[in-house]
């Protein structure tokens, strides 16, 4: 399924933008073409390995939660000129729901590009009002005694969580247990199941 | 007594018109066009033309129908068109 296309007048109106930023020698087709290589490659899969390093290595978990932004660095990712990146510890008392309320807020370098349903008028009403009834949008189920706690993502703050590891994955590698994350588990929309593993 | 002014269209958070919408769960790639309108704008943030506050400020002040009806990097492409009009960059009758 295709995001829905522009209007006609969109279309012509960043082609004149292009072609006036051209024009004054500002923009080439080719660094255009660059920036856009790289969005075909963004994905979770960074945050995804940082979860699943969390999860077997305790002092690397340790400073995952205290300095997102250093831990990122840890894997060859730099967060210059972004925000800093804040990770939300997930235990069986407590889970995390991660919302930008303003607009779509996202801490792309380690998670990608916000999924359409972030951006939706409708997630960013009622997560922070109707938590759980979002959640069972997706499925997810949390228990009546855990605590769910909605983090704002801002301009200047951005927030992953690091969910709780699922039984049953007892000896997994690292690179296995990155397979069952993906950006709703790093949201927090869903919990990472062994039945939903997702292709690596 | 509670003067805290109403929020502004673009502050949803438990905006009540939306309580009984469900969140569609589906997350359709990107098109051609959405990948274009951000590779713009990741060239211009990297030449230093635009900062992502006032790519902010710009769709924030779309009014209603535009902020609720245009697909998001539309409203990117606009709010972008806006900042470097407003910086002398571009002028409107280039890009109109």
């Amino acid at each position: 399924m295709a995001a829905r296309e522009p209007a006609p007048e969109h279309v012509a109106l960043l082609e004149k933008l292009i072609g006036a930023l051209k024009t004054r020698g500002i923009l080439t087709e080719e660094q255009l073409a660059a920036k856009k290589a790289a969005t075909e490659k963004a994905s979770p899969e960074t945050g995804a390995r940082m979860v699943a390093r969390a999860w077997t290595d305790p002092a690397f978990r340790q400073r995952l939660i205290t300095d997102g932004t250093a831990a990122a660095e840890e894997f060859g990712i730099s967060l210059a000129g972004n925000p800093p990146l804040g990770v939300l510890e997930d235990t069986a008392e407590l889970h995390h729901l991660v919302v930008c309320t303003l607009c779509s807020c996202y801490p792309r370098v380690v998670l990608g590009f916000p999924p359409h349903w972030y951006k939706s008028a409708a997630y960013r009403a009622r997560a922070v009002r109707d938590p759980r009834g979002v959640l069972a949008e997706w499925g997810t189920m949390i228990p009546a005694g855990t605590q769910i706690r909605v983090v704002d993502s801002t301009a200047d703050y951005r927030w992953m969580v690091l969910p709780v590891r699922p039984e049953g994955t007892e000896g997994w590698s690292e690179e296995r247990l990155a397979t069952l994350l993906g950006a709703e588990e790093l949201v927090g929309v869903a919990l990472p199941k062994l039945a939903q593993a997702k292709a690596a | 007594m509670d003067i805290q002014p109403a929020p502004t269209h673009h502050d949803l958070g438990g905006n009540p018109k939306y309580r009984c919408t469900a969140v569609e769960p589906e997350n359709p790639a990107l098109n051609d066009f959405d990948k274009r309108v951000d590779a713009l704008r990741v060239v211009l943030r990297e030449k230093g033309l635009i900062t992502t506050d006032e790519q902010r400020l710009k769709i924030e002040s779309l009014p209603p129908e535009e902020y609720f009806g245009l697909s998001y990097y539309e409203k990117w492409l606009k709010a972008m068109a806006a900042v470097l009009v407003s910086r002398g960059i571009v002028t409107w009758d280039e890009v109109s």
